[in-house]
């Protein structure tokens, strides 16, 4: 079971952005898009989000279509972590997170006792049990990046959709952050896919890399054989070297000192 | 902490408070007016109505009153109240802007035009059934504007109620200016400054059928508004079909205000500022708040009319009221830092 994208084409005003990608998104590993500004990870995500149609090609998921299915076929199959939620009105930590249940709810309904219950196993599993009663606003950033977590968790998918979900995060957030989503695609066998801009981290903790350079897959395969320094410097034009410490560690550096 | 564990407790008492509230205006309203009658009094003549041993042709002159008069307009005030405050929840949540009122995609300035094309025409049939379909219209040009500038759909659906409201503005303007001086131009003037004088059963049954089965499905699906009010990118991901509950949110929040406008004239500022207070009393779910809203804006538009129709030996068009007392009440609200309920 995957998601699978093939020869997906798609543009906005006629500039084409992605020229005919193809890739899969396995279950129970972490998939990282990499690339620069530009070079389409976050049309990709919202193309295989169903929020973008493309103008050809084909997005399945576990063989659904995901382009012709409706809004909540797809949300009870892929969950989407936004960079940041850009919130108004105040909502309780707990009240955003049951919003994850929508996709499993009718038109009139709202969450009842077992909704609740799986907004509280999610809040539990990304260990913000303690925010429960507190406003979204007021928690720090990396705890609202884990509230957007424990959201797609209570939607209880087979995928993960993440947009740059460390951006806005300080050092040791996106540490805990990506090790606690590397738990879930482990424990829960979710497939993850995750656009990123830092290489240190993808190599740290992604299962496989996909690079893209114009719209296109560039490199993809195991991180740890696809990011070499030939194709680092391929892809972000820049001079990398990729340096094995002697505990088996692998960092990236660049030139500059 | 304490927050964590005040939040089951909230909805019942918002709930409770805002009911508390409005049915002591509604008793209040049955004894006030030029023909003062006593609470017994209303009691007696409410049971009457209700065990339907009312008979208009023996009953006492303050049966009548109460029957011909108060109730009608009490009912009138009330569902005014509901679909004003019902409306600025939705379009608030909706548009993710606190500031947002029922007006934005120019019911009211196209209701308002309405009412003046029927004063004007001769026979031109009646003002209501005008003023409605112009309402109507204003919002169906206003969402076929949006739809086909295939811009950002929420900014843009704005953006063209500024549009169409401006434009049947300047219309409204022209029609004064070439109306006749004497007879229509006071009767477009007092019919925009808004009113309940017009109430009878008539007005109360219209009334009825384009506010309570909108009322009721913007109830039903407010735990739904949560999910829109996060933007489109996030309700589309969370499994909402944006593209076809927000059409049918905003057809319904249309009919009742301009049911509710072509009743009863423009009332400004009970959508805007009632949403914040519900807001107050439940807290941000839409789940909550809904409820709160309508049930507390039934009392304070019925407190309005009161206020318009004894403060002062003639009526007071309760328009003026509404933003004569509602402007404050929210500059006030702003400045003793009640900002808890939007960001």
């Amino acid at each position: 079971m995957a998601i699978t994208v093939e020869e997906v084409r798609f543009g906005y005003r006629g500039a084409e952005v992605i020229r005919g990608a193809s890739f899969a998104v396995p279950e129970g590993a972490i998939t990282c898009l990499l690339g620069r500004n530009g070079s389409g990870k976050t049309t990709l995500i919202r193309l295989v989000n169903g929020i973008l149609r493309p103008y050809a090609g084909s997005i399945r998921v576990d063989g659904l279509e995901v382009t012709t299915s409706s809004r909540g076929a797809v949300a009870r199959r892929i969950a989407f972590v936004p960079q940041e939620h850009q919130g108004v009105f105040p909502y309780g930590v707990e009240e955003l997170v049951v919003m994850g249940r929508n996709p499993h709810l009718g038109l009139v309904a709202r969450p009842g006792r077992q909704d609740i219950a799986a907004a509280r196993a999610a809040m539990e599993a990304v260990g913000i049990a303690h925010l429960a009663g507190r406003d979204y606003m007021e928690v720090s950033g990396g705890e609202r990046q884990l509230v957007l977590i424990a959201r797609a968790l209570t939607q209880e998918t087979p995928y993960l959709l993440m947009d740059e979900p460390t951006s806005h995060l300080d050092f040791t957030n996106q540490h805990a952050v990506l090790a606690i989503v590397r738990r879930i695609a482990r424990e829960r066998g979710v497939g993850v896919l995750l656009a990123m801009h830092d290489p240190n981290l993808a190599l740290t903790f992604a299962d496989r890399v996909i690079m893209l350079r114009e719209g296109q897959v560039y490199q993809m395969g195991p991180s740890a054989e696809v990011m070499t320094p030939a194709h680092l410097q391929a892809l972000y034009q820049m001079s990398v070297d990729v340096v094995d410490l002697p505990d088996g560690r692998r960092i990236i550096v660049t030139d500059a000192r | 902490m304490s927050k964590a564990r005040a939040r089951p407790a909230r909805r019942w008492r918002a709930l409770v408070l805002s009911g508390l509230f409005t049915v002591a205006v509604v008793l209040l309203s049955f004894g006030m007016g030029r023909y003062p009658i006593a609470p017994g009094e209303v009691v007696r003549i409410l049971w009457q109505i209700a065990t339907l041993q009312f008979d208009p042709d023996t009953a006492g002159e303050a049966a009548r009153v109460l029957y011909y008069i108060r109730l009608p307009r009490i009912l009138l005030a009330a569902l005014t109240g509901v679909a004003l405050a019902g409306a600025g929840t939705l379009f608030q949540g909706m548009f993710r802007n606190p500031l947002v009122s029922p007006d934005v995609l120019g019911v009211s300035s196209g209701a308002a035009l309405g009412a003046a094309i029927g004063i004007l025409l001769p026979g031109g049939g009646s003002i209501q059934v005008w003023a409605f379909c112009s309402g109507v219209a204003a919002v169906a040009l206003t969402y076929g504007i949006a739809r086909a500038s295939r811009g950002q759909s929420v900014v843009m659906l704005v953006l063209a109620g500024m549009v169409v409201s401006a434009f049947f503005g300047a219309a409204l303007s022209f029609l004064k200016y070439v109306a006749d001086p004497y007879e229509q131009l006071p009767t477009i003037v007092f019919w925009l400054m808004g009113g309940f004088y017009r109430a009878s059963w008539q007005a109360v049954g219209s009334l009825l059928l384009t506010v309570l089965p909108w009322a009721v499905l913007l109830l039903l699906t407010s735990w739904k508004l949560n999910i829109l009010s996060l933007g489109d990118e996030e309700a589309l991901s969370l499994g909402v079909n944006v593209r076809v509950l927000r059409p049918l949110l905003i057809a319904a929040a249309t009919l009742m205000v301009a049911g509710a406008v072509s009743a009863t004239g423009t009332i400004s500022w009970v959508g805007l500022v009632v949403p914040h207070i519900a807001r107050m009393l439940a807290g941000a779910d839409h789940d909550r708040s809904m409820p709160v809203a309508m049930l507390f804006g039934a009392g304070f538009m019925l407190l309005m009319d009161d206020l318009a129709r004894s403060l002062t030996t003639a009526e007071i068009p309760v328009g003026i009221l509404t933003s004569a007392i509602g402007a404050p009440f929210f500059g006030y609200l702003l400045i003793s830092g009640r900002r808890e309920a939007w960001r």
